[in-house]
């Protein structure tokens, strides 16, 4: 373990990347991100990206827009709406929290400058929950993924809106950065490595998706896992993939991923949950 | 009780026969292995937690393989033992931002399972 550490450590620091300037502002590199997606898959429209894989794998699409037929993720919607609905011991709710459902899910994540933190949907609702006396929801699938698809779900058609404002911000901002593009792991890959420039290719029998759009359809029911997970839970399971050490979901780490994706992804529709192989 | 009594001595001779054909098939298996290192070459680079060259090579007998890089055909004509074995050892002596993981360097497969690798992709 100690030896995958090292690793990470080292390759992190020499995992500069070569498609986005480190000087470059924010709103550089979303324009050079999604502009170097609109080349490379030319007959993708931005808009479509939300669709993850599926945007740029057609094949598999159809297969895909079979199983939404009768979404996987149904039933999860409907227990995540009981769990709305279920007011705390203290005859409050969710929405006196978070506000109006439907309204929900564009507002995250966001850079939070009062806790100089990054709010993700998920720590928004168990913030609500232990604010409230209520215990925590476990963090990678269950209760939290249901509400989350809930109001997900409720919330599609809402569009990202990211805003990287100040330094501290974008020191989060650019932590994400850095950990996307940084090379970890036994493996020495980095997630750019597998969803920017070698996206819509396969490794063994996956197409691998764009990293745009990434955010846009969480949490997602997937088969492999025959149940639904959140953005953080993937993002481990792709850590492991890399073995490189996973880190925990809502860790500084992976909020500035999240953070730093969602921003890559600004533009793009809401339309979680998502179903996956 | 007594048909349960019949299933537990058919189990308990399940087991046996079990054990005995496990310990035959390592015997085959040690044996392969003697007769052919090219074998073992291709076994290492097919493996998933081992070489796993698969994930991104199309190489010939293997199925499922992924086209990140390209296809290992032809190699004899294309590359020497040591530049074969310097690659997989550290392909980012030649792209220092290579995708393909340091095998050598990194401690993923060991130098004798790297020859071994490197032998069977020179058979293709
Ligand atoms: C070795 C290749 C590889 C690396 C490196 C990798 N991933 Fe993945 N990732 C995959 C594969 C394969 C899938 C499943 C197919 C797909 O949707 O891309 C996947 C899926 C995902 C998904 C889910 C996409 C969806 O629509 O459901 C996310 C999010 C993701 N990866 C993020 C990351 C992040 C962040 C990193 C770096 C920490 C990373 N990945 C590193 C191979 C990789
Ligand atoms: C995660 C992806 C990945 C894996 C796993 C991988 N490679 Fe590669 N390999 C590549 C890529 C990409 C290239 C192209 C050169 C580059 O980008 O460094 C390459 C190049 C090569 C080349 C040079 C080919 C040529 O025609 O010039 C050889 C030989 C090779 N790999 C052998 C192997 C062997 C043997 C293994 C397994 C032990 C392996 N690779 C595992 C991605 C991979």
């Amino acid at each position: 373990m100690k030896k995958v550490l090292t690793i990470a450590a080292t390759t992190l620091a020499l995992g500069l990347t070569p498609l986005v300037g480190v000087q470059a502002s924010p709103a550089d590199d979303l324009s050079a991100f999604q502009g170097y997606f609109k080349k490379r898959f030319p007959d993708t429209k931005l808009a479509d990206y939300k669709n993850g894989v599926y945007s740029v794998d057609a094949p598999s699409r159809e297969q895909w827009e079979e199983m939404e037929e009768f979404p996987p993720y149904e039933l999860a919607i409907d227990d995540g709406e009981s769990i709305w609905n279920k007011k705390f011991a203290n005859g409050k709710g969710y929405a006196d929290c978070l506000g109006e459902v439907g309204a929900i899910r564009a507002k995250f994540p966001h850079y939070d400058a009062k806790n100089d933190d990054i709010a993700t949907l998920e720590g928004a609702i168990n913030k609500c929950r232990t604010d409230n006396g209520e215990k925590a929801f476990k963090w990678k699938k269950g209760k939290l993924a249901k509400l989350s698809a809930y109001i997900a779900y409720q919330g599609r058609g809402g569009k990202g809106d990211v805003k990287v404002e100040g330094e501290k911000a974008e020191a989060w901002y650019n932590a994400g950065k850095t950990f996307f593009y940084g090379k970890r792991g036994q493996l020495n890959m980095a997630c750019a490595d597998c969803h920017v420039y070698y996206s819509g290719q396969r490794i063994r029998g996956d197409t691998l998706s764009p990293a745009l759009g990434h955010t846009t359809h969480f949490p997602v029911y997937r088969s492999k896992w025959g149940n639904l997970g959140t953005l953080h839970r993937r993002y481990g399971g792709c850590n492991k993939q890399m073995r490189a050490k996973p880190f925990k979901a809502q860790s500084k780490q992976y909020k500035a991923l999240e953070y730093f994706e969602a921003y890559m992804s600004n533009g793009l529709e809401f339309n979680g949950p998502g179903a996956r192989k | 009780m007594r048909i349960n009594f019949r299933q537990m001595i058919t189990s308990a001779s399940a087991i046996a026969i079990v054990a005995v054909m496990g310990i035959t098939t390592n015997i085959a298996t040690a044996e392969d292995k003697a007769a052919s290192p090219l074998e073992e070459g291709k076994k290492l680079a097919f493996n998933k937690k081992k070489g796993n060259c698969l994930a991104c090579h199309m190489i010939q007998g293997g199925e499922m393989a992924g086209n990140i890089g390209p296809p290992l055909i032809a190699m004899k004509a294309r590359f020497k033992r040591d530049a074969l074995i310097a690659q997989i050892t550290d392909a980012r002596e030649k792209n220092p931002n290579t995708i393909m993981p340091p095998f050598g360097t990194y401690s993923i497969v060991s130098e004798k399972e790297i020859e071994k690798i490197a032998d069977f992709i020179l058979s293709l």
